[in-house]
């Protein structure tokens, strides 16, 4: 099980809760298991081709999955998962 | 006379150097402040040829000294409080900001000595706050996964806690904030058209930009104004605001833009990047995505089979937006 992070836009598909734990040996995996429980979820973050929309930034523990193996990057258990927009909005 | 040939000139100077004179005085100012606004406007010929009969004109945002449109709102803010007596010696002006509000405040408040403390959220890019921290500016980091609602709920919480030390003028909530382009950016569009714009578009950020433009552009003539919003919540148009899904700004008023466009990052992106290859104007995303919308609103009087003048706003340059080399990857966004 690792514990993801949402951010507050996501929000909406979690019942508000800013931190859910999902299993999934992958961040592909994941994701696909975030979707199964929180249907509408993986549209906002993942583009038609099923990679992570450029303005979206997954992170396990800490690290930037594009700077790692991206959607192949190894999640392991009790790890934390942020996906954080690349922006703060608002000026 | 000893035969030479003289040349009377008035000011008793020769004329050459009174040529030469003449522009160096237009372009000198007492302050940086001075060089806020008056920005131009650049016709956009390259994204105007999908769009035949119909005239694309964008405001260089980008060429305010603190490099956006932000600072005309920031000058406008400090000079009214200065005004009111809001800023006495001592005490700070505070607002959240997830960057160029920042930059702008710290650049005017550098200016009029005025000491500023910025809230933010921890991902903006690094190169923001270094940018602001350059001007002296103190800054507050707050949680990056509440984005900018937080950053304004952290600044508040702050001023609740030492009223005596803050002047918070939040700029979601300021008259002086839309009355900057009440009194500028619009007559300054009217003027630069000759009063032939018929179509304004511009982003919602905190909305002052397209509430006090469209406002006096209302007043001045019938054009059209229109407010473009991300598409969705979760979007990566930075500065622009998704209302439905956000504290809405007070100074937002719905009735006061003839139509809302709902813009997708990704055709905001992919504009932004097609405006430094075909314009040579590398701006940021939110400007791309204000191009992509005077585009849309030309191609439908296109279709409608109408002329127009369409105008929209670049807030600011595209190098703002820098994305961290590979050996950087310990960066916080």
């Amino acid at each position: 099980m690792a514990t993801v992070r949402i951010p507050t836009p996501l929000r909406k598909y979690t019942q508000g809760k800013e931190e859910v734990s999902v299993t999934g040996s992958s961040v592909r995996e994941l994701l696909a298991n975030l979707e199964s429980a929180h249907p509408g979820i993986k549209e906002r973050i993942c583009d038609e081709a099923g990679a992570v929309r450029r303005f979206v930034n997954v992170y396990v523990a800490d690290e930037d999955i594009r700077f790692l193996d991206n959607l192949d990057t190894a999640v392991k258990d009790g790890d934390e998962v942020s996906i954080v927009p690349a922006i703060a909005g608002g000026r | 006379m000893n035969g030479m040939a003289h040349v009377i000139d008035p000011t008793g100077e020769p004329a050459g150097l009174a040529i030469a004179r003449a522009p160096v005085l237009r372009g000198r100012v007492d302050s940086v402040t001075e060089l806020i606004g008056d920005t131009p406007l650049v016709r956009l010929r390259q994204i105007e040829r999908d769009c035949p009969g119909v005239e694309l004109w964008a405001k260089c945002e980008f060429a305010n000294p603190g490099g956006s449109v932000k600072d005309r709102a920031a000058l406008r803010i400090i000079q009214d409080a200065l005004a009111r007596g809001d800023l006495p010696p001592g005490v700070r002006l505070i607002d959240s900001t997830s960057g160029n509000t920042g930059i702008a405040y710290s650049m005017v408040g550098a200016a009029l000595d005025v000491p500023i403390t910025l809230v933010m959220p921890e991902n903006v890019s690094n190169a923001r706050k270094q940018i602001t921290r350059a001007y002296g500016s103190e800054i507050i980091f707050s949680d990056p996964m509440e984005g900018s609602d937080g950053a304004i709920v952290h600044a508040r919480r702050l001023v609740d806690a030492r009223p005596d030390r803050y002047y918070y003028p939040n700029q979601y909530a300021n008259d002086s904030n839309w009355l900057a382009h009440y009194h500028g950016t619009a007559p300054e569009i009217w003027a630069q058209t000759g009063g032939r714009v018929t179509h304004f578009v511009a982003g919602v950020g905190t909305s002052g930009t397209i509430m006090g433009t469209s406002r006096r552009l209302h007043e001045l003539g019938a054009v059209h104004c229109a407010g473009l919003q991300p598409d969705d919540a979760m979007h990566g148009l930075e500065g622009l605001k998704h209302v439905p899904s956000s504290l809405v700004p007070p100074i937002y008023d719905g009735a006061v833009v003839d139509e809302t466009l709902w813009m997708p990052t990704e055709e905001g992106w992919d504009m932004a990047e097609r405006l430094a290859h075909q314009e040579a104007l590398f701006v940021g995303h939110s400007a791309g995505a204000n191009v992509a919308g005077a585009l849309r609103l030309g191609k439908r009087l296109v279709a409608e089979g109408k002329p127009g003048v369409v105008v929209t706003v670049l807030c600011d340059r595209g190098d703002r937006y820098f994305l961290p080399l590979r050996w950087e990857k310990h960066y916080v966004w």
